[in-house]
C-alpha cells in the first residue's frame, strides 16, 4: 500500500466506493435542497445506498447454502465451489425489511408534505422558515412580556 | 431412531415462559385490533388494557431478573444464533418497566387531553398509533437481535412522526416539526443500519450475544470500529445527544400534550438503553476505542449539553418549550453517567433514566393540564394559575423540585449518585473533579428555570379574563401517581437503586455471550 493509488485495491472495493458516493450524494441532497420533496428523494438515495451495501456484502466467494443432508451421502465438493460466488440470503431478507421501512418512511414524508402544502401554501423550506419566524415573533410579541418584559 | 436431530422434544411451556414475547406482542396485536374494530368507544379501553397487561408483565419479569440472571425466549423455537432471541436481564427489565409504567399511567391523561386537542374522528387511529409506538419502544428494549432493534426502532419512530404531526390541529408548526424529525430520525436509523451491516460483515451474525463473542475473539479491526461510530451517531440522533438534538425542542413543543408526555418519558430512554447495550454488551468496554470515544467525545458533549441547554431553557417564554430544552440537558446527565465507565456512573445513568422519566412525564402532564384549561402554556397564559389550579400546580411543584434535584425527591438520588461517580474517579484526573462541580453548577441553572416557572405560576397576577378551573380527575390522578413516585423514590431508594446496580453490573460485565445456556424457552 505504498503506492498513492492502488488500482487493484480500488477495483476490488468498487462496490464500497459506489456505496460511499451514493450515500454522500443522498446526504448532500437532504442537507442542501430546500424543496421538501427533493429532500425525500435524497433520503431515498441515501437509503438505497445502504441497501446496496448490504446486498454486496451478501456475496461470498466459495460459499454454499448451509443445507447439508443428515446422512452425509452427498459429498460437498469444495474444490468445485472455490470459484463460485454464492449469495447469502440473509442480507437480502434484511434489506427486504429495510425497503418496506423505506417505503413507509417515504409515504409518510410525502403525506406530511401534502399537509404542509395545505397549511403553509409552499413546500420550500426557506419560505416555511420565514413564515414560522413570523409566527414566533408574533408569539413573542403577545407572550414575551412575562416576567416584566425581561424574557 | 439413531438420528438425534430428528427427535423433536416437546416441552410443556407455561404462560410464564412466554412473558418476554408477550410483553411486545400484546400491544402489537392491540394496534390493528383497534383499527379493525374502528370503534371510538372501544379504542381507549383496549389500549389501556393492553398497556396495563404490559405493565404487569414487565413487573413480573423485573422481579424475576432483579437478583441477576436473564430470561430468554427463542422465536418459533429456533435456537439463538440463527433464530431471533429475546433476552431480558435486569437492565432491559428496568427500562421495560419504565416504558410500560409511563404508557399505562399516561393513557387516562391522554384520554382527557386528546378529547380537547384532537378532532374526535382521529381518536381511534391515534390510539392505534400510540399502541404501535408503545410496541416499538418495548420491542427495541426486549429483543436480543440487533436487526430486530432496527425494525422496532422504525416502528416506534414512524408512529411517533404521525403522533407529533397530529399537533397540527392546534398549531400548524407541528407538521414541519414532524417532517424535520422524520428526516433526522431516518438518517439516524439508517446510520444505525450501516453500523449493523459492518458488524454483520465482520461477525456473520445478528444475535447481539453471539456478536459480542465473535468481536471478542477476533479483536478490533477497522470494520468493527467504523460500525461502532455509525451506531453511536445513529443512536445519538435518537437520544438527542447534544449536537444531534435539533429535532427535539420543536417536536416536543408542537406535539399534542399527551404525546409529548409519552415521548419525553420513554423514547429517548429506550434509545439510550440501546446505546448502552451496544457500548457495553456488544462491544466490550475493554476495547480502547470504545473507552476513548466515551471519555473524549461523550463527556465534553454531555457537559456542554448540561450547560447550554439549561441556559437556553432559562430564556424561554413557553413552559413546554422550556421543559423540552431541559430534557436535552437531562440527557446530558445520563450520557455523562454512561461515559464515566464505572459501576456507579452507570447506576446513576440508569437511575436517572427512570427518575427523569417520572419527573418529565409529570411536568409535561402539568403543561397538558394548563393547555386544557388556559389554552396554552406560554408564561403569560399560565400566570397565576397556581391559585386557580392548586392541585395541578402542586404536582408541578413536586416535579420541578425533582427536576432540580432537591433532597427528598427522586431527582436528588440520581444526581447525588452521579456526583459520587464523578468524585470516585477524581483521584485519577482533576478533570473528574471539575465534572462533579459542573453537575452541581448546571443544577443551579435548573433552579433558575424552574423558579421562573414557579414565580409565574404563583406570584404573577392571573389574567382577569381567565376562566381556568382545576383540571379534571382523569388528569389529576395520573399526575399525582407520578408525583407520588417522585417523592416515594426520593425516600425509599432500595428497590430502584438495587435494581439499577444489578443492571449496571450486568451491562459492565459485557455480554455473557452465547455460552450461557438459556434458563427456559431455549431449544434443547
Amino acid at each position: 500500500m505504498s503506492k498513492l493509488l492502488d488500482l487493484q485495491f480500488l477495483a476490488g472495493h468498487a462496490h464500497y466506493l459506489l456505496f460511499i458516493v451514493l450515500m454522500m450524494t443522498g446526504l448532500f441532497i437532504v442537507v442542501d435542497k430546500t424543496n421538501l420533496v427533493k429532500k425525500i428523494v435524497g433520503l431515498n438515495i441515501f437509503q438505497v445506498s445502504v441497501f446496496m451495501f448490504y446486498v454486496s456484502i451478501g456475496k461470498v466467494k466459495g460459499g454454499t447454502a448451509p443445507i447439508f443432508p443428515m446422512d452425509d451421502k452427498y459429498h460437498v465438493d469444495t474444490a468445485a465451489m472455490a470459484g463460485q460466488v454464492y449469495s447469502n440470503p440473509l442480507p437480502h431478507v434484511l434489506i427486504l425489511t429495510a425497503i418496506v421501512v423505506g417505503i413507509a418512511t417515504t409515504s409518510l414524508g410525502l403525506a406530511l408534505i401534502v399537509r404542509i402544502r395545505e397549511s403553509f401554501d409552499t413546500i420550500d423550506e426557506e419560505d416555511i422558515l420565514a413564515i414560522e419566524q413570523d409566527m414566533t415573533r408574533e408569539d413573542n410579541k403577545k407572550h414575551g412580556n412575562a416576567m416584566g418584559g425581561l424574557a | 431412531m439413531a438420528d438425534t436431530a430428528q427427535v423433536v422434544e416437546h416441552t410443556a411451556r407455561t404462560l410464564r415462559d412466554h412473558l418476554p414475547v408477550l410483553q411486545v406482542l400484546v400491544p402489537f396485536v392491540t394496534a390493528p385490533l383497534i383499527v379493525l374494530l374502528g370503534s371510538r368507544r372501544l379504542a381507549w379501553p383496549l389500549a389501556f388494557i393492553a398497556s396495563a397487561v404490559a405493565l404487569v408483565i414487565s413487573f413480573i419479569m423485573l422481579m424475576e431478573v432483579r437478583e441477576g440472571g436473564m430470561l430468554t425466549y427463542t422465536m418459533g423455537g429456533w435456537a439463538p444464533p440463527l433464530g431471533i432471541e429475546y433476552r431480558v436481564d435486569a437492565a432491559n427489565a428496568f427500562v421495560l418497566l419504565l416504558i410500560s409504567l409511563i404508557g399505562t399511567v399516561v393513557l387516562p391523561f391522554a384520554y382527557a387531553s386528546f378529547r380537547d386537542e384532537i378532532k374526535s374522528r382521529d381518536h381511534t387511529l391515534m390510539y392505534a398509533c400510540w399502541m404501535l409506538c408503545f410496541t416499538g419502544l418495548l420491542g427495541m428494549v426486549a429483543t436480543g437481535d440487533a436487526f430486530n432493534v432496527f425494525v422496532f426502532l422504525e416502528i416506534s419512530s414512524l408512529s411517533t412522526y404521525v403522533l407529533v404531526a397530529m399537533g397540527a390541529d392546534r398549531d400548524r408548526r407541528a407538521l414541519t416539526a414532524a417532517y424535520d424529525y422524520l428526516i433526522m430520525g431516518t438518517i439516524g436509523a439508517t446510520f444505525f443500519v450501516i453500523g449493523l451491516g459492518m458488524l454483520y460483515m465482520a461477525t456473520g451474525t445478528l444475535n447481539m450475544a453471539d456478536m459480542a463473542d465473535r468481536i471478542a475473539d477476533q479483536g478490533m479491526n477497522r470494520t468493527v470500529r467504523s460500525g461502532f461510530a455509525f451506531i453511536m451517531v445513529g443512536m445519538g440522533l435518537k437520544v438527542a445527544m447534544f449536537p444531534l438534538h435539533l429535532w427535539l425542542p420543536k417536536a416536543y413543543t408542537f406535539a399534542p400534550s399527551a404525546v409529548t408526555v409519552f415521548l419525553s418519558a420513554t423514547a429517548t430512554k429506550a434509545a439510550l438503553y440501546v446505546m448502552m447495550r451496544f457500548t457495553f454488551s456488544v462491544y466490550n468496554p475493554d476495547f480502547a476505542f470504545a473507552t476513548n470515544t466515551l471519555e473524549i467525545i461523550f463527556i465534553p458533549l454531555a457537559v456542554i449539553a448540561m450547560f447550554s441547554a439549561s441556559f437556553v431553557a432559562v430564556f424561554q417564554t413557553n413552559f413546554k418549550r422550556m421543559l423540552a430544552y431541559s430534557s436535552i440537558a437531562q440527557v446530558g446527565y445520563m450520557l455523562l453517567g454512561v461515559a464515566l465507565l464505572t459501576d456507579t456512573g452507570l447506576t446513576a445513568a440508569i437511575l436517572h433514566m427512570f427518575n427523569h422519566g417520572l419527573t418529565k412525564g409529570l411536568l409535561f402532564m402539568g403543561v397538558g393540564a394548563y393547555v386544557l384549561r388556559a389554552n396554552g402554556s406560554f408564561y403569560t397564559q399560565i400566570a397565576g394559575l397556581g391559585r386557580k389550579m392548586p392541585i395541578t400546580t402542586g404536582a408541578v411543584v413536586i416535579g420541578g423540585l425533582s427536576l432540580i434535584g432537591v433532597p427528598g425527591t427522586a431527582g436528588f438520588i440520581s444526581k447525588w449518585i452521579l456526583v459520587e461517580a464523578a468524585l470516585e474517579r477524581a483521584p485519577e484526573h482533576a478533570m473528574f473533579l471539575a465534572i462533579a462541580v459542573a453537575i452541581v453548577l448546571s443544577s443551579l441553572l435548573a433552579v433558575v428555570y424552574v423558579w421562573r416557572a414557579f414565580e409565574v405560576l404563583y406570584l404573577s397576577e392571573p389574567d382577569p379574563n381567565s376562566t381556568a378551573t382545576e383540571a379534571p380527575l382523569m388528569m389529576l390522578i395520573p399526575m399525582w401517581i407520578l408525583a407520588g413516585g417522585c417523592i416515594w423514590f426520593g425516600f425509599s431508594t432500595e428497590l430502584l437503586h438495587d435494581t439499577a446496580v444489578q443492571a449496571a453490573n450486568g451491562l459492565l460485565q459485557g455480554s455473557q455471550g452465547m455460552l450461557v445456556i438459556p434458563d427456559q424457552g431455549g431449544a434443547h
